[in-house]
């Protein structure tokens, strides 16, 4: 199981990586170990508002169904169309081909709150 | 009892087994109090030949049995082939459960995608679903589903010659969502759908528009302009079929960009039964499939690479998505979709569209003999199911068929108090001639 | 080159072959050709003994009870007795029209009527409506009286209360209804305890759906108490009947103050599950919800049986009144087995889940032992997963043993559960199989657990992919339209 040590976590198994105020969100290793063979994906739309903490979309394997929760709040500014077609990417490649949005972060926002990569390994060996 | 094969012997010796000493010992977490402490005021048991006996008479009571049908009004008598009868009350298809393991379920997953197949070719549309309880809960179903397409909007139009039930269904369905039914009157003169008050009430807010075809009067309707409107507004199409063997002669819905087309398919092999079990059916676009309620199968292959079918989409329904499914359905009525696989295949392309030529041109020959002395209410085409206007009462007229033992019609005055004497006549293949020759001297002496 | 038995129907049709004829002279159409249908239906093109040999092949390849023990939890797959199928299919029911006049349908609606009587009888309930189509349009049906209820007496009610260890169209029903769900969770003894649901009821509570034994098979000893605490707030006690079988004739359901409650005739009653339906779903209630029954209803008057509306109810759920063709099975079946019959069902269905449970328990874990179960049994593969051997494993490798397996992974509460329910109808030689495939199968999880795990070896195809289906939806045959 890989926790990157550049990302920073939620405890909805999100990751969430900054770079100028962009920040990429996509799920873990581990979420997508637990949910198996993923087959489905349904994502926002570019432009769309996301809320910190609130469901922006949707993900399934054959027998199982996870609401994706946003690690920030900010706007949808591009989405990884190559999911919609290859969802087993989000198993193969979690952290990078398997990545979902890029959210504009809202202003005075930050992931400083989210857990770190060894706090959210800890997190999910005692899960 | 025949059923349960337990001797006092097979109970003494298993209770010992179990460590218990009576039968009691195994209810000790259900309290006292909830026992039952009188004597159930039930009959005892039957042998088998004494409880033929007692279903057979009561069968006997019922006296439509031997009574010529002119009644359809949304059940539809049509011939049904011996074999539908005898492969489908094969024990393998008749005592299988849902097909939850693929493996030893093909039978029942096949039979139910070529169900789909089928279904999905008649209507013209993308996408099949494995069934729903009936034609009405369908209509029902296929509201709640545009609402999930466009959550937006709640009004929904439901002309008054849909089926009187079909649109108390609807109504009861829609009274704990937010979605609103406003009713649309039809034209007195065609029977169709009003267009005129169609396009007055259709707007940008409208979620749908519901249109029965044939409709309950037996009218096609117009397809081709209700979908300009709809498409105008940007408002989904949603079609219904009662008599889905109309749709081997006339143009499917899907040929006219409807939404969903939903059904009922009681006509293909499965009895009339009083009513149900009936078999809804349930279709449309590729793009709205995961907005679909039900069960869904589909093609893949085993692990060795050969050809199988399995259960799929499942994470719409209940029994994952729970609160947030499509549908609460479980329990459809998959076997009545066997039988109309088994019949579809058994009459084929050139029989279906030979039986349903056939109960048009019926119709119409009736209609024809009756022109002389009655109207036909409504002016436009129809299917295999009419309306005429009787001079007298059409209680009288139809108490005077009963004493030739022939059910003559629907009354419609009932649901429909502005249509005074009118009857609603369906004629099918099972009509003879004799029967037609009958019906039509009674009419011509009212 | 394709095997020929996994071919469809499509796949062996012939252009110009067909298993119907109509003798009949072709009369013109009278209809405009705009509406006339241009291309053709892509129907199957095959003659009678074609289409007799595809289906027998088909059936062939289904597991189904005539075949052997099939004990889907919480399913109640027992015997469906030939003869309710025959009586069914009798002309006085199949042919009759359900807009024949009712003095032409007496016999219909006493068949209503007395199966009314018998689920008011074996349940204590005031009134029964049997328009239902299947267990979950029964949930709703009930739930709808609630609202209509509490609508009626100026009471706004939003929420319902549902167990964990509930069956997914609870959930479902209630959301359709309107309502907002709150989730209770079972205490250590796999029951409720009325101290969770005090802590969760309020005055916006309108009903608790309860599953009575519920689906770890344990009699939920506290619901006496919990429909006090109910009835204290204006709420209902509705009760899931799916396992109805387990009290039939033993115990009445108003007695635990039970306020709603579905019954699954093709369950309880024995009509055939058809591969997933028909089902009938039934509903009984107390005097106070009568009213608000849906409609229409069969009533006696004077002499004579009649279909009625009723003001305040809550409308039509269903075309016409219901799945009759399986109401004649159910009323055939309750006829057959009398009170006597019904008590002795229930009885030997609970014997029969016990013998599994004794027999297996030193192989399988069993996480719920302080008292006899009821008419099923709940284990789990957490002794077998230590050699990497799961539940769907075990499910698998039942097949090749000849057996169905039992649900699997539900009740949700219980990781890698197998819910077992037998049936009174299977002889206690088949249970002995049954268990004896269970117990060999425990010991191929040690000694050869790839075996298990690559399960099944012998059945029409092997594991299915499914993830291939939900990935490239296939969901029909693209058939070739030529004109």
């Amino acid at each position: 199981m890989k926790y990157p040590d550049d990302l920073r976590y939620t405890k909805d198994h999100e990751w969430a990586r900054n770079e100028n105020g962009i920040v990429t969100v996509g799920i873990t290793d581990f979420a997508q170990d637990q949910l198996g063979d993923i087959v489905y994906i349904e994502l926002p739309n570019v432009g769309d508002p996301v809320q910190k903490g609130h469901a922006f979309g949707v993900v399934e394997s054959v027998k199982a169904v996870s609401d994706l929760y946003s690690p920030i709040s900010g706007e949808v500014v591009k989405i990884n169309q190559t999911l919609k077609d290859s969802p087993e990417m989000l198993n193969q490649d979690p952290y990078d081909a398997g990545w979902m949005i890029h959210v504009k972060m809202n202003e005075n926002e930050t992931l400083n709150d989210l857990m770190d990569a060894s706090m959210y390994q800890k997190f999910c060996e005692e899960s | 009892m025949r059923y349960i094969p337990h001797t006092p012997n097979d109970i003494e010796q298993r209770l010992k087994e179990i460590g218990v000493s009576s039968i009691q010992d195994l209810f000790t977490s259900i309290p006292k109090a909830f026992h039952v402490d009188r004597p159930l005021n039930l009959p005892s048991g039957l042998g088998e030949m004494d409880l033929k006996n007692h279903i057979t008479s009561i069968s006997k009571e019922n006296k439509a049995q031997s009574y010529t049908h002119f009644l359809g009004a949304g059940a539809y008598h049509h011939f049904i082939p011996s074999i539908v009868d005898t492969l489908s009350s094969q024990g393998d298809f008749l005592t299988a459960y849902t097909p939850y393991q693929p493996e030893i379920s093909q039978g029942t997953l096949q039979s139910i995608f070529e169900f789909q197949t089928m279904i999905a070719n008649l209507t013209g549309m993308e996408v099949s679903n494995a069934c729903m309880y009936d034609g009405a809960t369908a209509l029902a179903e296929s509201c709640l589903m545009a609402k999930r397409i466009c959550p937006q909007k709640s009004k929904i139009l439901m002309p008054k010659n849909i089926h009187p039930d079909y649109q108390k269904v609807c109504q009861t369905y829609m009274a704990t969502q937010d979605i609103e039914l406003e009713s649309i009157d039809f034209n007195t003169h065609t029977g169709q759908l009003d267009l005129e008050a169609l396009s007055s009430k259709l707007n940008n807010e409208t979620l749908a528009v519901l249109v029965q075809t044939p409709n309950f009067f037996g009218c096609i309707e117009d397809l081709k302009s209700i979908q300009t409107l709809c498409e105008k507004h940007q408002t989904l199409f949603i079609v219904c079929v009662t008599e889905p063997l109309s749709l081997a002669l006339l143009e499917p819905p899907g040929k006219f960009n409807a939404d969903i087309v939903v059904g009922e398919a009681q006509s293909f092999g499965n009895a009339v039964s009083y009513g149900g079990p009936f078999v809804g059916f349930f279709t449309t676009k590729m793009k709205y499939v995961r907005a679909i309620p039900g069960r869904v199968v589909g093609e893949t292959v085993d692990q060795n690479g050969k050809r199988a079918f399995t259960l799929t989409l499942s994470t719409r329904e209940q029994h994952i998505r729970r609160e947030k499914a499509t549908s609460n359905i479980c329990t459809n009525q998959a076997l009545l979709a066997t039988r109309v696989s088994i019949y579809l295949s058994t009459l084929g392309e050139m029989g279906l569209k030979a039986l349903s030529r056939l109960n048009h041109t019926q119709a119409v020959q009736l209609t024809k003999k009756l022109s002389k002395h009655t109207k036909l209410k409504f002016t436009s085409p129809f299917f295999n199911e009419f309306v005429i206007e009787t001079k007298g009462s059409v209680q009288n007229m139809l108490e005077k068929l009963k004493a030739q033992n022939i059910l003559g019609g629907y009354p419609l005055e009932k649901d429909f108090p502005e249509l005074k004497n009118s009857l609603l006549i369906c004629v099918t293949e099972m009509n003879t001639n004799e029967d037609i020759e009958k019906l039509c001297k009674i009419i011509e002496e009212n | 080159m394709q095997d020929y038995r996994r071919k469809l129907i499509f796949e062996k049709s012939s252009e110009g072959r067909s298993a119907f004829n109509l003798y009949q002279k072709e009369e013109p159409v009278s209809i405009p050709k705009t509406f006339l249908r241009k291309e053709p239906m892509g129907l199957p093109q095959v003659s009678e003994l074609e289409v007799i040999r595809h289906y027998v092949a088909l059936a062939h390849s289904n597991f189904s009870i005539e075949k052997g023990l099939y004990p889907l939890g919480s399913c109640t797959m027992k015997y469906n007795p030939k003869i309710n199928d025959q009586m069914a299919c009798l002309p006085g029911f199949a042919n009759l029209h359900p807009y024949a006049p009712t003095s032409l349908t007496q016999g219909a609606l006493k068949i209503f009527h007395e199966l009314e009587r018998w689920l008011c009888e074996l349940s204590g309930m005031h009134a029964v409506t049997l328009i239902p189509a299947a267990g979950a349009q029964g949930e709703y049906t009930g739930l709808r009286l609630i609202r209509a209820y509490h609508k009626d007496h100026g009471l706004n009610k939003n929420t319902v209360l549902i167990p964990d260890s509930a069956h997914g169209t609870n959930p479902a029903s209630a959301a359709l209804c309107g309502y907002e769900i709150k989730k209770i969770p079972s205490n250590k003894d796999g029951i409720l305890d009325p101290k969770d649901v005090e802590k969760l009821l309020t005055d916006d509570t309108a009903a608790i759906m309860i599953t009575n034994p519920n689906t770890l098979g344990l009699f939920e000893e506290n619901i006496g108490e919990i429909a006090k605490l109910l009835h204290a707030k204006d709420a209902f006690l509705y009760c899931d009947g799916a396992n109805f079988n387990a009290l039939m004739g033993h115990t009445l359901v108003s007695k635990m103050g039970v306020d709603v409650i579905q019954f699954n005739l093709h369950k309880t009653f024995s009509t055939p599950h058809g591969g997933g339906g028909p089902g009938a779903g039934p509903v009984g209630v107390v005097q106070k919800l009568e009213p608000y029954l849906p409609t229409p209803r069969v009533q006696k008057e004077k002499d004579e049986f009649i279909w009625k509306e009723f003001p305040k109810s809550i409308g039509h759920i269903k075309a016409f009144y219901g799945n009759f063709g399986v109401l004649v099975r159910a009323y055939t079946y309750m006829c057959a087995l009398g009170k006597e019959g019904i008590l002795k069902a229930s009885q030997m269905a609970v014997l029969n889940a016990n013998i599994i449970k004794t027999k297996l328990k030193s192989a399988y874990h069993l996480p719920y032992d302080h008292k006899p179960c009821m008419h099923e049994v709940v284990f789990t593969d957490k002794k077998q997963s230590q050699t990497g051997v799961k539940t769907l494993d075990i499910a698998k490798r039942l097949m090749d043993y000849g057996f169905h397996p039992p649900t699997v992974y539900f009740p949700l509460i219980v990781q890698g559960a197998m819910m077992i329910e037998p049936t009174e109808t299977e002889p206690p030689e088949e249970i002995d199989r049954f268990c004896d495939a269970m117990l060999a199968i425990a010991k191929e999880a040690e000694t050869d657990p790839q075996k298990v795990k690559t399960a099944p070896h012998t059945t029409p195809v092997a594991r299915v992919d499914e993830v291939k289906a939900a990935r490239q939806l296939i969901l029909k045959y693209q058939t070739k339209i030529s004109s």
